[in-house]
């Protein structure tokens, strides 16, 4: 590739990576500049005063620290839930031989097929009957045992089918069990799957917003991207200043530990079965 | 003695034909159906079920006094072909999809054809046009509104090479244009990886082979390229078609539905009747349509994969 080639490809990547840095970028260094520097133009890129009062507002006007554990605590259930059902599911499906085995596969994949947008009036009315409006069981059984853990159990099986079946056969010969093979050999292999399983649902998990939405209507109850929208004054203008903390406290975490695992999360990503 | 020596044989015979009951494969497949019965029982629940349910509740309406459902019969499905503001939601999902899909597909392409260039630093760049993915969806979409108000980043922008850019939540047309862009920026990451690997898969030789027969970057592009990745397009297109039929919360959060209808998509109207109005019933018709108008495009996409996808094997 000649010189002149390479310069202007790079120039294109760095206009086109602008409207995917610049909003982030945005975000967090406004959170920390007084409100008049925020509409201050031109935008500064970096704060010229640094101003926190923001980042203690969000926790006077909201139960902000219960709704963060919130988010948290519901996401990693939710994963290490999925994480298990899926890894299941997805060996039996690809493993072993059962009678029935083809039809309750079709079975489960009809999960996939279905937006949870479409089965949200009967299951808030399913989980009013049981009690359960204003509390997290939806958000964290519908996830690890309904249509969003489907697509976990399809990437699993996918997995195990492409394993060789050798270690399994050794394994089996010396006398382990069915169970014991799944989980002492073919479950460990399966290490690139399950990190690409349990990055997907906890992000599907922290995103979430129509559900909780629904089913809860106590702040105290609420999970960040629900809180995130509260922060407005009397007339329901939204509180810029004191929202942008909030969304840099929700986002960066996350953004950091992704960027940081990205190399395993994109390529799990890319060869987990996902690839046509 | 003879018969008794018989019968102890014939019960012996029998006894080993019969032998224990749980063979290996017996074993096996307890195993199996115990390993796949969470999944199975929570598909059944929370899927199969609801989906039942569905059908079931777009006959009735909720009854807001009483507190119970009162069966209505077709009532529901009259009221749908009867709305007045159907057109307006269908027009709005239909837009809003195209523009999403046609966007976000050709994007992914374009980056992961740059990504795969012979380039050093392309995955720093990959996690750049990746990070918005990771971003929490609501903040993201937080950002967004701030920079696309009249006085925003944006406007602020477009201010300084002499352009007045508009109010673009606020006029019809921007603002559905808007909700597309802010949505592509945010998950194209994810098709473009997967491009990327497809790309990566396409063997070298064949370019090779084709440039010394004469064929330009363009016809390579278009014989050797798509053919070879059209799986993963397949592929991307369905889920980004299911995708786009789902947004919800950057919708809610952006314009909630406006200005007027413009964009109102199926979703949304959907969380309005039922959530917000408490249309329950008409909520689970509305929940009908958009689960036929998927199985639809599901089933269009899967049959024309035998027309244009490409098999090695």
């Amino acid at each position: 590739m000649s010189r002149r080639v390479k310069l202007s490809l790079y120039g294109l990547l760095c206009v086109l990576c602008v409207p995917f840095v610049f909003p982030t970028w945005w975000m967090v260094t406004s959170s920390v500049k007084p409100i008049n520097e925020i509409f201050a133009f031109p935008p500064t890129l970096v704060p010229d005063r640094w101003d926190l009062t923001s980042y203690s507002r969000v926790f006077e006007l909201q139960p902000f620290a219960q709704q963060y554990w919130n988010s948290l605590y519901i996401a990693a259930v939710v994963t290490v839930g999925t994480m298990a059902v899926a890894a299941m599911a997805g060996y039996a499906f690809a493993r072993i031989r059962f009678p029935g085995q083809n039809v309750l596969f079709v079975v489960v994949l009809v999960g996939l097929l279905i937006p949870s947008e479409v089965t949200i009036v009967p299951l808030f009315q399913m989980f009013h009957d049981f009690g359960m409006s204003d509390t997290h069981w939806p958000l964290i059984l519908v996830p690890i045992f309904g249509a969003p853990s489907v697509l976990a159990t399809f990437i699993m099986r996918q997995f195990f089918i492409t394993l060789p079946g050798e270690l399994e056969e050794a394994a089996r010969v010396d006398g382990l069990g069915r169970f014991g093979t799944f989980y002492r050999v073919a479950l460990p292999l399966a290490r690139p799957a399950l990190g690409a399983v349990a990055i997907f649902t906890f992000l599907h998990s922290w995103n979430l917003y129509l559900e909780p939405i629904v089913y809860l209507s106590t702040p105290a109850n609420f999970t960040l991207p629900q809180a995130l929208t509260q922060f407005v004054d009397a007339y329901g203008g939204p509180m810029w200043n004191v929202q942008l903390a909030a969304a840099t406290m929700t986002a960066l975490p996350i953004l950091v530990v992704f960027v940081l695992a990205q190399r395993q999360f994109i390529e799990g990503l890319a060869h987990t079965g996902l690839k046509g | 003695m003879a018969a008794t020596q018989l019968r102890d044989r014939v019960a012996g015979h029998t006894a080993a034909r019969r032998g224990p009951f749980w063979t290996i494969p017996r074993r096996d497949a307890l195993v199996g159906y115990l390993l796949i019965s969470p999944q199975l029982a929570g598909s059944v629940l929370f899927v199969l079920l609801p989906l039942a349910l569905v059908g079931w509740y777009s006959l009735q309406e909720w009854n807001v006094l009483a507190g119970t459902f009162d069966f209505v019969g077709g009532a529901n499905y009259a009221k749908l072909l009867a709305d007045p503001k159907m057109g307006e939601v269908l027009t709005s999902t239909t837009l809003f999809s195209i523009g999403l899909v046609v966007l976000n597909l050709a994007l992914a392409l374009l980056l992961a054809i740059l990504l795969n260039q012979k380039l050093a630093g392309t995955t720093f760049f990959r996690t750049l046009f990746f990070s918005p993915v990771l971003v929490s969806l609501v903040a993201w979409t937080i950002v967004w509104q701030f920079l696309l108000q009249g006085d925003g980043g944006i406007n602020g922008l477009l201010g300084a090479v002499g352009v007045d850019g508009p109010n673009w939540l606020r006029g019809d047309a921007t603002a559905l244009l808007s909700v597309v862009v802010v949505q592509v920026i945010k998950n194209v990451g994810l098709n473009m990886v997967l491009f990327l690997a497809a790309l990566q898969g396409v063997p070298r030789q064949l370019y090779e082979a084709a440039e010394l027969d004469g064929a330009n970057a363009w016809v390579r592009f278009l014989r050797i390229t798509v053919p070879l990745i059209s799986p993963t397009i397949l592929l991307t297109s369905i889920i980004t078609v299911v995708g786009s039929l789902q947004v919800f919360a950057q919708i809610a959060v952006l314009t909630q539905g406006g200005p007027g209808m413009s964009t109102t998509v199926l979703v949304y109207y959907l969380y309005q009747q039922a959530f917000q109005f408490r249309h329950f019933g008409y909520g689970a018709t509305l929940s009908v349509l958009l689960f036929l108008i998927v199985a639809a495009l599901t089933l269009v996409q899967w049959r024309m994969r035998r027309k244009w996808v490409f098999h090695e094997s």
